[in-house]
């Protein structure tokens, strides 16, 4: 591995815990079975009908509103 | 329409997952046979499911017993307890949710399993129709709940404790869904060809205590809103084992639903419609068709 790529990959998120584009593709929103919009830099998922952000803790959607971040509309 | 009456605290149920996360290997017994008894229905069907979701993760057992089998080849599994979830990511990929409100798009998955998830939902018929949403059509929907008379020893001895010791009874062990119920809520969801039947698992208890203890390490202590208006008493509590010691060793049923339905397609089985008939049943049956008397006959 040459030292830019070394570099480079300790900036990406981890490949463990990215989230696949398979899974995303089968999750919606669950308050309004809307779709979600991948946000990898702050790891949430957006969910804009709901204006709510899930958050992803080490990998693990946390799909609970109790838990998500409120958008400003 | 008036909201459905809300008998569980999803809050305190996750939490309740939660604490189990770490103990339940150790009173897996349900859930593993469970797991088991769904995968033998899986062979019964003769086709693969490609796209699957499992609602209610536990902690990766039913992933871990149906992975690689069955033609599956993507898994996403839904768990209310992060803890258990954190266990379940072993086994395939985890999202953290309420199991009645899955997060799951529309047409996507060719089969959802619920491992003795449904029993403690506020709202069984919405979590149904919800799934069903997400099944392709002709996908499958199998669930297993405990139903019927599970625990039922234990909801009396609870009760006659608390009327001996506190003078007056609160709701300890959670309702069970009734199994002739069960089917009609399947059909209302909109599954075709429903189907509800019941399989019994008993376990035997040398000490009564040990099954609150396997009852808490697998998550499923009381889960009902209701309990935390009465603490149990320590003195209810050592009636109740008293007298769940009366007659050792002591017999515990589990009496587990087991729910078969279809999202539907053209290709099922269907009724015709009234009146599509070809031929007489009459001329089947070789027997002369008498005319139907029209007149209703005096009562």
């Amino acid at each position: 591995m040459s030292r830019e790529e070394t570099a480079a990959s300790l900036h990406a998120v981890p490949a463990s815990r990215e989230i696949s584009p398979k899974l995303l593709e089968a999750l919606v929103c669950p308050l309004t079975k809307g779709p979600l919009e991948y946000r990898p830099e702050a790891q949430e998922l957006v969910s804009r009908n709901a204006s709510l952000a899930y958050p992803i803790r080490d990998g693990l959607p946390i799909m609970l509103p109790s838990e998500a971040r409120k958008l400003d509309v | 329409m008036s909201p459905a009456p809300s008998l569980f605290d999803p809050a305190l149920r996750r939490l309740r997952r939660d604490r189990a996360a770490q103990s339940l290997r150790e009173a897996d017994f349900l859930l593993a046979e469970v797991s088991e008894r769904l995968a033998e229905r899986l062979e019964d069907v003769l086709r693969g499911f490609p796209r699957v979701a499992i609602l209610g993760a536990w902690d990766g057992t039913p992933a871990r017993i149906l992975a690689g089998r069955f033609g599956i080849e993507s898994l996403i599994q839904v768990e209310s307890s992060p803890l258990m979830a954190a266990r379940a990511a072993e086994f395939g990929p985890v999202v953290v949710a309420d199991e009645e409100a899955p997060p799951l798009a529309e047409g996507s998955f060719d089969l959802i399993l619920a491992p003795l998830t449904l029993h403690a939902v506020n709202d069984l018929p919405g979590a149904l129709t919800q799934i069903r949403r997400a099944l392709k059509p002709d996908g499958l929907f199998l669930g297993a709940m405990l139903a019927g008379e599970s625990l039922h020893n234990l909801r009396s001895a609870f009760a006659e404790a608390e009327i001996q010791t506190a003078g007056g009874l609160s709701p300890r062990v959670a309702p069970f869904a009734d199994l002739r119920s069960l089917g009609g809520l399947l059909q209302r969801a909109g599954f075709a060809l429903p189907a509800a039947d019941l399989d019994r698992i008993e376990a035997s208890y040398r000490e009564p205590l040990r099954l609150l203890r396997d009852l808490k390490a697998m998550g499923e202590s009381n889960p009902l809103r209701e309990r935390r208006k009465a603490f149990l008493r320590r003195d209810t509590l050592l009636r109740a084992l008293e007298i769940l010691a009366l007659d050792p060793p002591l017999k515990i049923r589990f009496d587990v639903a087991f729910l078969t339905g279809w999202a539907p397609h053209e290709s099922q089985q269907k009724p015709l419609k009234p009146g599509s008939a070809q031929f007489r049943l009459a001329e089947a049956l070789k027997t002369p068709e008498l005319p139907l008397n029209d007149e209703p006959e005096p009562l």
